[in-house]
């Protein structure tokens, strides 16, 4: 009896004391885990898709333009908002706030830049299918540059005309063009908008989305700078020696992020991140109207008269996959937003699509209880790691930042 | 003699707390696909009215990449099946969710064989595809397992 106890308790021991082991002892990659650290690394970055959509989405003419009309704070209602005002080039191309500050508060946080060209669908929600589509979106916003299409195109008539030109063709006559008008307008705006002939405002239009196809071809330039995790992957996958590369913890966290973290699941890929849309159970900002996220995006980017497969979008009939299958938001789609990328978000906190969240600690606390969402059904469950594991995980994520000296 | 139970309680304890927390890891690990799944890209269909058999644009499928397959239709006895109409849907079984897009025929290639378009998987592990077939022989259903 007494010697079945102690031969029990000497198995028992022993068996915890491996498990222990396992648990402390840093392991070998496993095939598997290896082929998906792999899959992280910049080094599996395809080279930038082409944009059918944008017949100057390379023209290196375009992409000096669209810088020049990034930073141009003459785009505002007040002469003091441009796009760089917000993205801010040596913040990762963001503004470090929970909520943007233009010509007023947006209700939702700024997102960084660098790799969008990557996404088939752009803002939290995906409510736009391209960069150059997109930048029409702030351009007419009232909180953001509060301008109108019709003051953009006279705009660059004032200033541009030239490089127009030689990009796109010369400028329609904008003489009978009022001063404002928009369809997104209000009051005048929107009226004198409505008053316009239909070439007229297609002229209007067309200068309108070469405006943003030009931005474009800038931000298209603007593409994510390695980090040390992926001189590990690189070295990972050359066979060769990684210590030192990261610390024990990082490569810990590692290890939890691909593994029993699950975070590969919705960050994958090298940019970390799907470009689709989850519900992750992030709060509702008291104060700000509902926002339902990729449920009511869907329907907003089909009808938009600049995607891809609009007027104005050079794509041929092939093309606009995405939008041609994006099929019907369903109820798992409320309140889901697109993850952002996870490279260099240790350094540009807060976090999440209205800035809820103010800390990478408490955005792991947050992924480890897996909270109800306020609408809709969050993807995520509990995953109750350890207060070292998740130490681990928030190391893990300071590795992805830029390596010191790039942006 | 309390201290001796007491010390033996605590030499157990410490096992069996390492044995939870281990056994908690194991739990929460990516589920693995099931180890017999089968995923050869050729098969009949489920009452076995068809053969159905696909061949992906895309080799190796990368999570992520939109891209398209080719659907192939014939009867038992390998006829083509000219006309057949074909839905496509999917998802992941161990998340609980669907494909990501809408995949849809986008040409019928003549022959039995069919052009889908807008397959894409957004995330590593185990994918389901699958196909509602109507033919002349009546509508059948087929089932692919992926493992990204
Ligand atoms: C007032 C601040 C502000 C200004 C000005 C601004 N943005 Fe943004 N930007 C934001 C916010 C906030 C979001 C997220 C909005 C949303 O999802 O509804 C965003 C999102 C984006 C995204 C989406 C990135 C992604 O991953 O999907 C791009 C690209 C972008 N902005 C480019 C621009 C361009 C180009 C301009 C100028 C034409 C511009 N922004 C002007 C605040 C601003
Ligand atoms: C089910 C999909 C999903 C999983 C799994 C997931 N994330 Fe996320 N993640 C998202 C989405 C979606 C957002 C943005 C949510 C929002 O703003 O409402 C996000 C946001 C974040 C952010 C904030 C980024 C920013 O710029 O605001 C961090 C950091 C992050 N995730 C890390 C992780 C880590 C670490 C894991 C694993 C423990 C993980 N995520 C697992 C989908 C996911
Ligand atoms: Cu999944």
């Amino acid at each position: 009896m007494r010697t079945s106890t102690v031969i029990v308790a000497a198995l028992v021991i022993g068996s915890a004391a491996a498990a222990w082991w396992t648990l402390a002892k840093p392991q070998p990659w496993t095939e598997e885990e290896t082929r998906l650290v792999q899959s992280l690394g910049l080094a599996s970055l395809p080279p930038l898709p082409a944009d059918p959509s944008n017949a100057v989405a390379v023209d290196p003419d375009a992409a000096s333009l669209g810088k020049a009309l990034f930073f141009d704070t003459r785009l505002s209602a007040n002469n003091k908002v441009a796009c760089g005002t917000c993205h801010l080039p040596d913040r990762q191309f963001q503004d470090d706030l929970p909520r943007a500050k233009g010509v007023g508060e947006t209700a939702r946080r700024t997102m960084p830049i660098a790799g969008t060209a990557y996404s088939p669908w752009v803002f939290w929600d995906g409510r736009k299918d391209s960069q150059w589509a997109q930048a029409l979106g702030p351009l007419e916003s009232a909180v953001e540059h509060g301008t109108d299409r019709a003051y953009i195109a006279h705009l660059i008539e004032a200033h541009y005309a030239d490089q127009y030109a030689a990009l796109f063709g010369p400028l329609p006559t904008l003489d009978a063009v009022p001063d404002h008008a928009s369809p997104n307008g209000l009051g005048a705006v929107l009226e004198d908008w409505l008053a316009l002939d239909e070439s007229q405002k297609d002229a209007i239009n067309r200068v309108f989305a070469d405006v943003g196809k030009a931005i474009a071809a800038y931000e298209r330039t603007i593409t994510p700078q390695p980090s040390r995790f992926d001189a590990y992957v690189d070295h990972l996958a050359a066979g060769e020696d990684t210590s030192g590369i990261l610390s024990d913890q990082e490569e810990d966290g590692l290890r939890l992020f691909v593994g029993k973290g699950e975070c590969t699941k919705c960050h994958n890929g090298p940019l970390l991140t799907d470009n689709f849309f989850h519900n992750t159970g992030v709060t509702a900002v008291p104060g700000l109207p509902g926002d339902l996220g990729r449920s009511v995006a869907v329907e907003q980017v089909l009808a938009d008269p600049f995607n891809c497969l609009g007027p104005y979008s050079d794509a041929g009939p092939g093309d606009c996959a995405e939008l041609r299958y994006l099929g019907q938001a369903g109820h798992e789609m409320i309140r889901a937003y697109k993850p952002p990328s996870l490279r260099g978000v240790a350094s540009r906190p807060p976090y999440m699509h209205a800035g809820q969240i103010a800390t990478l600690g408490e955005v792991l606390v947050h992924y480890n209880t897996a909270p109800a969402a306020p609408d809709g059904h969050s993807e995520l469950a509990p995953l109750n790691l350890n207060p070292t594991e998740l130490a681990a995980l928030e190391a893990f994520l300071g590795a992805l930042d830029p390596i010191e000296g790039q942006p | 003699m309390s201290n001796l139970i007491t010390r033996r309680r605590l030499l157990w304890s410490v096992p069996v707390a390492l044995l939870a927390v281990g056994g908690i890891a194991v739990a929460k690990m990516m589920q693995p696909p099931p180890a017999d799944l089968d995923l050869s890209l050729a098969k009949p269909t489920e009452q076995g009215l068809y053969t159905a058999s696909v061949e992906p644009g895309l080799s190796p499928i990368t999570v992520g990449t939109m891209h398209g397959w080719v659907v192939q239709i014939t009867t038992p006895d390998g006829r083509p099946v000219d006309q057949a109409s074909i839905t496509v849907d999917g998802g992941m079984p161990q998340h609980g969710h669907g494909l990501p897009t809408e995949p849809d025929v986008s040409a019928d290639l003549g022959a039995g064989r069919y052009q889908v378009d807008g397959m894409k998987f957004n995330m590593p592990g185990w994918w389901v595809v699958n196909l509602s077939v109507d033919g002349p022989a009546g509508p059948d259903t087929v089932t692919f397992n992926l493992v990204l």
